[in-house]
């Protein structure tokens, strides 16, 4: 980790990033620069392309222009001298590894345990030795502090439970950058508390996060950052406090009330 | 006692009557009657009695030649036939079905476009057709060459050592399963929600784990239901191969009856046991489809 804050590469480097469904221009020149260590918050409308945004640095979209690189290596693509080659979908699993997600809507594997759940990635992508990989996993349910939960369903876990073994579950991978898309939305109120403290102490522990979230006390207490997205495009960044109580432009301001009252 | 008294409507008590009177007070309920019910059921009675009536005084059956038959060694060995050619044939057409479908679902236009056309074309020819047609493959193409078009042959064989009647049978039978199943696997597929995918795409699993480890175990729950019915067809469907003279249970029976005429009682030996066949994988069907139901309630769907 602290190799990475040493050679001073970003741990995402955005560049003028487009993305296009069809006709429809969802990112519309998009820079944003992570620092490995930091924690960035991304807020905005509905729509306005915050869950494009991740799945591109994950390389779950094409890009359609501009230059998108995590940890100094490009999104999709291998540069050679003058010459920007497409990589083999293997390759783009590869990178995908070192990148940990976390879905609104947890997307556990329904058909297996939690445990299994965990242990699932490492073994089939990695082709780990099983015993290894159940001690690991077993680790990561107790730091999510659900340790007596290894054998459930996640039918039978409540969703801030799901939503814990999902970041579990990316973090056995042991990735260097996490991505998380709205992890509490989809929770009942008295749940979101548990899952934003694993997202905390994750930070504490200087994971490089990319979150969105409409959670303003997260943000305030952990975001180095916070960014305000709006139609495609990045309207206004700045340090929480500063976004919080001043927002420079009109959109952010109307976005921040309504989303207070 | 205690499971049969859980099992009745629970008292509702004085409470529930506004007037004060307790049930079972001067009070007799009366069950909905269903007079039609028993018209239905005599109806269905007179028509058993009318077909058992057909069944025993008719002599013409000659039970005692089905039992003669039902368990000879020619007619065993017809079953055998049968369940060999069912298994094989399913083979190809599943593990062609589910080839199609993942071409089909592919995002390379040449793959799935191929599968579409695949399936036009098997669903379009009736399965006897198709099973004479690879049979007499022969009289259109004598030989079967490997070398290049146009040019010189590497290896040349004739066709008809090649094309088999079993090799004909299982293909046929298979193939034009196999657009069905294409069929039944690709809904299933579909049935996954695309954030299962993402989500394992995001670990770092490939397309082709993806599918393995969490779309089809998935999948499977709507797909066992439609393919069960495919293989029960199979089982009756491969009476088809009697026009090319494969020796399974019709075929077996056609000869014995040929020389014998005796073509009533064989037929009943053969419905006996493709009646016997499909009894049982219906029965392996619906235990299949309680055990997934079972895991039905690990479901995305079902959230607390
Ligand atoms: N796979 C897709 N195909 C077509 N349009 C999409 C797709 N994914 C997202 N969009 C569109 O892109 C826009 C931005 O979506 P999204 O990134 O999900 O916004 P947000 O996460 O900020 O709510 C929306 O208008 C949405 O309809
Ligand atoms: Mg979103």
């Amino acid at each position: 980790m602290s190799g990475h804050v040493a050679s001073g590469v970003p741990m995402v480097r955005a560049e003028g990033v487009v993305k296009r469904f069809g006709a429809q221009e969802v990112l519309k020149g998009i820079d944003l620069v992570v620092a490995p260590g930091e924690v960035v918050c991304l807020i905005g409308p509905s729509g306005s392309g915050k869950s494009t945004l991740l799945r591109c640095i994950n390389h779950l979209e094409h890009i359609d222009g501009g230059a998108l690189s995590v940890d100094g290596e490009l999104v999709g693509y291998r540069q050679q001298g003058r010459f920007l080659y497409e990589l083999k979908p293997a390759e783009v699993c590869r990178r995908r590894r070192e990148i940990g997600m976390v879905f609104q809507h947890f997307e556990l594997f329904p058909h297996l345990t939690a445990l299994e759940n965990i242990m699932m990635a490492p073994q089939i992508v990695l082709g780990r030795k099983v015993q290894d990989v159940r001690d690991e996993a077993t680790a990561l349910l107790d730091r999510v502090g659900l340790r007596e939960r290894a054998g459930f369903y996640p039918s039978q876990l409540s969703g801030g439970q799901q939503q814990r073994v999902a970041i579990a579950r990316a973090l056995a991978m042991k990735p260097k950058l996490m991505l998380f898309d709205e992890p509490t939305s989809a929770l009942d109120p008295e749940l979101v508390g548990e899952v934003l403290n694993v997202m905390r102490d994750l930070a504490a522990g200087g994971m490089t996060m990319v979150v969105v979230t409409h959670e303003m006390g997260f943000a305030r207490d952990v975001a180095d950052r916070v960014v305000f997205m709006d139609q495609g495009r990045m309207v206004e960044e700045g340090p929480p406090n500063e976004i919080f109580a001043r927002p420079k432009t009109e959109r952010a301001r109307s976005f921040l009330d309504r989303l207070v009252g | 006692m205690q499971a049969g008294e859980n099992n009745r409507l629970p008292d509702p008590g004085p409470a529930a009557y506004p007037s004060g009177q307790a049930s079972g007070q001067g009070l007799t309920v009366v069950p909905l009657r269903h007079p039609w019910r028993w018209v239905g059921a005599a109806v269905i009675a007179y028509v058993l009695l009318l077909i058992a009536d057909l069944l025993i005084t008719n002599p013409r059956w000659q039970w005692p030649t089905v039992w003669e038959y039902l368990f000879s060694g020619p007619v065993l060995m017809g079953v055998l036939a049968t369940i060999t050619l069912t298994i094989l044939a399913e083979v190809v057409g599943i593990s062609f079905g589910i080839l199609l479908a993942i071409m089909r679902l592919s995002p390379n236009p040449l793959l799935s476009w191929s599968s579409a056309m695949f399936t036009w074309t098997f669903r379009g020819i009736p399965p006897l057709v198709m099973i004479l047609f690879i049979y007499f493959f022969s009289a259109l193409v004598p030989v079967l060459s490997i070398g290049i078009p146009f040019g010189p042959s590497l290896e040349v064989v004739r066709t008809n050592t090649v094309i088999t009647q079993t090799f004909a049978a299982v293909i046929g039978l298979g193939l034009a399963q196999a657009a069905y199943v294409a069929e039944i696997v690709r809904s299933g597929i579909l049935s996954v929600s695309q954030g299962q995918t993402s989500a394992a795409l995001a670990l770092g699993m490939t397309p082709l784990k993806t599918m393995r480890h969490v779309v089809f175990p998935q999948a499977m729950r709507v797909i066992v239901p439609p393919l069960g019915n495919e293989v029960i067809s199979m089982v009756k469907a491969t009476s088809l191969v009697s026009v090319i003279a494969y020796m399974e249970l019709l075929t077996t029976v056609q000869v014995i009856y040929a020389r014998t005429f005796e073509q009533i009682p064989m037929l009943m030996v053969a419905v006996i046991w493709y009646g016997v066949l499909t009894t049982v994988l219906t029965l392996v069907q619906s235990w299949i489809e309680k055990r997934l139901n079972k895991s039905a309630k690990n479901s995305p769907g079902v959230r607390r």
